[in-house]
């Protein structure tokens, strides 16, 4: 178990160092825009772009930019500096950071504690008038981009320009530690335009996964025991069902703590979705690189973190 | 049957009907036997002949798959198709148990064997979990599991085939049942293995003193552990005997088909096994008549149009078949067949 985690481990280092190479050619060799013109300010003479080019280091050979990029990456964990303001990369991911991860737990736990119950009951009631309705809300929620139902949304709640104004609204985000209530209140909104696209699929994939599992052998042996019923769907059925459910939810929750763009560019959270999204509208390639790693590493350790759950939850895995 | 014992089981024209989207399946229709208690019952068909299901019925475990059940199943006098969920899940698992065909699917995976054992003395005594525990380990020794202290911890995949549904009867053992329902215990297992689980069945009832019902297509198996064999084909039992007597004067020319159709070590390697002609009909539309006269060498033209009835054979009341060929007739084509 030690030896397969180490090896995952590893894989997950050449992952990250072959994703950063891609990014490096990518941004280099076809640029969106040029950054030392970007820095340059308006009408500059070519003196001034040259020396800006010097200073950023864009002058040298690709091959030596990119070991110089890779070594400062991965010796130093040094994203590089923010062609526009000079900050640090890594100041900007961790100041961006807690907004996400609040977007984020929040709407994960929302949406398990929707879409979980939600699959359950439809997959016991199969085709009865509850499971078709959740199923057809289900679907409609999945096909909702989420942009949409947070302009709808907007436009219904928000206390500024809301038709019932109830929740505050876009660019109302404060920080957990500044003001516990208003941090709450701003999120809410995010969280149930997040959520309910999650909330739709697992509710989907959780009927699918228990129905299946109902059908099992072992099922009906729960049954042949004289258990109550409730034991042998919580116990016997959900236990087993929402197993391949809990690699999904890692890789959800991995992906999102890079930055839900939509959500955080609609709603304006300071997040790492909106910190990407303004370095992609302004060519900062230190930016893009910074969060686009941010989302391999996420991915990868949600992959490993999932690996080793597996062999808690299931024993099969654990000796092979 | 012969005896005049107080049955333990009795069923009475029990028909399972399931809705499809092909039609109404037939899996069981009107099939009445009894079973005294200490006594096995083997009922023996192919696939699709309805034993499973009848079986699964007696458990009260084909209610949820949606089917119609009507006549009655009475235990010790209870009809248990009149008792609610909460009263059958009473008798489920602690007066009636049951094991299944495949032992690897049948365990839950994720789940210790000693914990869903445990689960199952727990369910019916009102036990504390260390009580239950001892008593699982003895469970676990009465099958034949070795070492049951440190087997109790391990999980079904840790565990081999025969010791797997040697821990699925200790589970069905775990509440003294007065009734083991087998349903083809041994067909998933090795040969050597299927003869150890048979013995260790045989063993158990005697020590035990239970009833069993044992489901199989296996005459070998029936050959073993029967006293009364009922013979099932689409639906009905079509034969039913004392086992010495099914196996040496058959009446039914489908029981005479299963049991031509068994290799043995007497039979020269030139005499070619008979396999019965066709496949078992389809119980949504079944064949007018006899329901065997499709597949039957000795069917006449009438038999496609008259349902025969399970009658006693003449000077046998033990024996009952469900055949329109002359008694006269079917004894001289059987002597026939064995000379």
């Amino acid at each position: 178990m030690t030896r397969y985690i180490i090896r995952r481990v590893l894989w997950g280092v050449v992952l990250l160092v072959a994703v950063s190479a891609l990014m490096f050619v990518l941004f280099r060799i076809l640029p969106t825009a040029d950054p030392a013109r970007l820095r340059a300010g308006h009408s500059p003479s070519p003196k001034v772009i040259a020396e800006i080019r010097s200073d950023l280091g864009l002058n040298k050979p690709l091959l030596t930019q990119f070991w110089v990029y890779e070594k400062n990456l991965f010796l130093h964990f040094d994203l590089g500096y923010s062609y526009e303001s000079g900050a640090s990369v890594k100041s900007l991911i961790f100041e961006r950071l807690p907004a996400t991860i609040s977007l984020t737990v929040g709407a994960a736990v929302l949406w398990l504690a929707i879409g979980i119950p939600v699959g359950i009951i439809s997959a016991l009631r199969r085709h009865s008038r509850l499971d078709r309705a959740s199923m057809g809300a289900s679907l409609v929620l999945v096909s909702a981009p989420e942009y949409w139902l947070g302009l709808i949304v907007l436009y219904l709640f928000a206390a500024d320009i809301g038709q019932v104004k109830v929740f505050p609204g876009a660019g109302s985000y404060v920080g957990l530690t500044s003001d516990p209530w208003k941090w709450f209140t701003s999120l809410l909104l995010p969280w149930i335009v997040l959520a309910a696209g999650f909330a739709a699929i697992y509710a989907r994939l959780m009927r699918a996964s228990l129905i299946e599992t109902m059908s099992e052998d072992y099922i009906r042996t729960a049954r042949a025991k004289g258990l109550t019923e409730r034991r042998v769907v919580l116990r016997h059925g959900v236990r087993a069902a929402i197993t391949p459910i809990l690699t999904i939810f890692a890789l959800d929750v991995g992906t999102l703590l890079g930055g839900a763009i939509l959500i955080e560019t609609v709603f304006d959270i300071p997040g790492i979705g909106r910190l990407s999204y303004d370095g992609i509208t302004h060519g900062n390639f230190p930016v893009i690189q910074g969060t686009v790693l941010l989302v391999a590493l996420f991915i990868v350790v949600a992959n490993i973190l999932v690996d080793i759950a597996y062999a808690f939850v299931d024993p099969r895995v654990r000796y092979s | 049957m012969s005896t005049s014992a107080e049955p333990l089981l009795r069923v009475e024209d029990l028909r399972v009907e399931f809705a499809t989207e092909d039609g109404l399946v037939h899996a069981v229709d009107g099939i009445t036997y009894e079973l005294e208690p200490g006594r096995t019952l083997g009922i023996v068909g192919e696939s699709g002949s309805g034993k499973t299901v009848s079986a699964l019925s007696v458990m009260g475990l084909t209610r949820r798959m949606g089917a119609s059940i009507s006549g009655r199943i009475l235990f010790e006098g209870r009809d248990l198709l009149a008792l609610g969920e909460e009263q059958m899940r009473q008798i489920r698992g602690n007066d009636i148990a049951m094991i299944f065909q495949d032992p690897l699917s049948s365990l839950h995976p994720l789940y210790r064997v000693g914990d869903q054992l445990v689960e199952a003395v727990r369910a019916h005594q009102p036990v504390s979990k260390g009580q239950a525990r001892e008593r699982v380990i003895e469970l676990l020794g009465l099958v034949g599991i070795p070492d049951p202290h440190r087997r109790v911890d391990e999980y079904p995949h840790e565990y081999s085939g025969g010791m797997r549904q040697r821990a699925m009867i200790a589970m069905a053992l775990a509440n003294d049942p007065k009734l083991l329902i087998a349903d083809e215990p041994t067909t998933a297992l090795d040969v050597t293995v299927q003869a150890q689980i048979l013995a260790l069945l045989e063993r158990l009832q005697g020590e035990l003193s239970m009833a069993v019902v044992i489901v199989t297509h296996d005459l070998g198996v029936v050959a073993e552990m029967a006293d009364d064999v009922a013979v099932m084909y689409a639906g009905r039992i079509v034969e039913m005997a004392p086992a010495r007597l099914l196996f040496s004067e058959p009446e039914h020319p489908y029981t005479w088909g299963l049991l031509r159709s068994i290799p043995t070590l007497q039979r020269s390697r030139e005499q070619e096994l008979e396999p019965i002609p066709g496949n078992p009909p389809s119980l949504i539309n079944r064949p007018t008549g006899c329901h065997f006269h499709p597949r039957c060498a000795y069917a006449e033209p009438e038999h496609a149009r008259v349902d025969p009835r399970l009658e006693d054979v003449p000077g046998e009341p033990a024996h009952r078949v469900a055949c329109l060929l002359e008694h006269q007739v079917r004894r001289r084509l059987w002597r026939q067949m064995t000379t």
